[in-house]
């Protein structure tokens, strides 16, 4: 016989649903060139066997685009919440270890549910309101500059990794966390959506809002496109000093 | 209607934190400091403060009920979050944990603190003064205690202020937040050191 073929071992936190409790599973499976955690998944949901020789069930994760751009794959690997799909085998140390995002309530094994994050951007009104009875024409132009600076805020694909990573994000509090907090700079930066500014920044006032962030800024560091997180919660900050003022000293109006 | 309650309340923690806590922080500082140019000076120092006009009032106002509202909700934001430094090692989550550990350390040891000095004189166990710390410092668990109390103290104010010149939108871009983190560093470095140079003078 020749030598042992090269083996990646896997260790993954594994719920049947989302009130039972965890437990942890092993699995070895033949090392390929250039295997990323999801192509490891999908050899395992093609051979269910675990370390112990067992036949168990697949293990069930959630992906999409396998480009780093919807962010349905996020997961917790290796202790660190990121995107499987980006996450090679090569550059992680084993046993790889997969767990998932338990800021979210988990639906079965790595899949979980990140409604809240949707529900946040509702709350806080990230979208800019153009429809009416009648055409209201063209919006505002927006310069050029500002539109390629905002294309880095519009990269956000609520994957939920900032959440994870946001010691404040968790079930003793309702932070609402970075990601829709950037949403609402996003579009307050917007031509149009700036007409409808004050209520968006009255809206991360409220309960779980924008006070709520405690500066570990482990959201910025965490973000996988890269979005100045830390940044825009600050700029916000600036923003709502102003309309706290604004809204308590009384201005005859809102909008500029 | 939107409930805002939550963010006034915090963001009076945060203007708290400073103004009065911090600026009273570094002048009770500056003031011990006179220690180190001997009894005289020290015991004429505490004397001035001690009888200063309406001085009652402004221990109410600007020190007792102040820090009493930031230190109970400062407990309140210490306990719900969830410390992950294992896996984000980043520095500012490390200063975040710091934040609240001295945080609730420095409740443990400012409630010792009053009540060892300021509670003794009003129940006229004792006057503050020169003689008063050298006794409380000859014991070196005491000593150990007041150093790393007055380290937490200047640390908390020192990295406070930079979470309060974020809170508040004064520093926005990475850069400004880069120097506000030199400048708070400074803060730490020069309240420490008059800090613990008052401590040594008693010993």
């Amino acid at each position: 016989m020749g030598e042992a073929a090269k083996t990646v071992i896997f260790e993954i936190e594994r719920q049947n649903s989302t009130d039972e409790s965890s437990y942890w599973e092993k699995f070895e499976l033949p090392y390929r060139a250039n295997m990323n955690v999801i192509s490891a998944l999908m050899e395992i949901r093609r051979n269910p066997v675990n370390m112990d020789g067992k036949k168990t069930t697949p293990v069930n994760w959630d992906m999409n685009c396998l480009e780093e751009v919807c962010g349905a794959c996020s997961m917790v690997i290796n202790g660190k919440a990121r995107q499987s799909c980006t996450a090679l085998v090569d550059q992680l140390e084993q046993p790889i270890r997969l767990q998932p995002m338990r800021t979210f309530p988990v639906v079965r094994d790595l899949i979980v549910d990140r409604s809240r994050m949707f529900d946040s951007l509702k709350k806080v009104k990230a979208w800019v309101p153009i429809d009416g009875t009648h055409d209201l024409g063209e919006g505002p132009r927006m310069p050029e500059r500002k539109r390629q600076w905002a294309y880095e805020l519009s990269k956000c694909m609520t994957c939920g990794v900032c959440l994870e990573a946001c010691p404040n994000v968790n079930d003793k509090s309702d932070f609402i966390g970075a990601a829709p907090l950037s949403q609402v700079r996003l579009m307050n930066a917007h031509p149009t959506g700036a007409m409808n500014r004050d209520e968006r920044l009255n809206a991360i006032m409220g309960e779980g809002g924008l006070a709520d962030c405690g500066n570990s800024q482990n959201c910025v560091e965490s973000c996988p496109k890269g979005i100045p997180l830390t940044t825009s919660i600050a700029a916000l900050n600036r923003d709502v000093s102003i309309q706290m003022f604004r809204n308590f000293f009384g201005s005859d109006h809102m909008v500029d | 209607m939107n409930n805002n309650r939550e963010f006034l309340l915090r963001r009076l923690h945060s203007l708290l934190g400073v103004i009065p806590i911090g600026l009273f922080l570094t002048q009770h500082l500056i003031v011990n400091h006179f220690a180190t140019q001997g009894v005289e000076a020290f015991n004429q120092a505490a004397h001035f403060m001690a009888n200063l006009p309406f001085v009652i009032f402004l221990e109410i106002f600007v020190i007792y009920l102040p820090l009493m509202y930031h230190a109970f909700y400062g407990l309140y934001i210490a306990f719900t979050a969830k410390n992950n430094p294992g896996h984000y090692s980043y520095m500012r989550n490390m200063l975040f944990v710091a934040q609240r550990y001295t945080g609730v350390f420095l409740v443990v040891f400012i409630a010792w603190h009053v009540f060892e000095t300021r509670f003794q004189v009003a129940i006229g166990a004792g006057e503050a003064d020169f003689n008063m710390m050298e006794n409380i410092l000859s014991n070196p668990l005491m000593f150990a205690f007041y150093v790393v109390g007055v380290l937490s103290a200047t640390f908390h104010f020192a990295n406070g202020l930079w979470s309060f010149f974020v809170t508040w939108g004064i520093t926005v871009s990475e850069k400004a937040q880069r120097y506000s983190t030199y400048f708070t560093l400074l803060v730490f470095i020069v309240l420490s050191i008059i800090g613990i140079r008052a401590l040594f003078a008693f010993v």
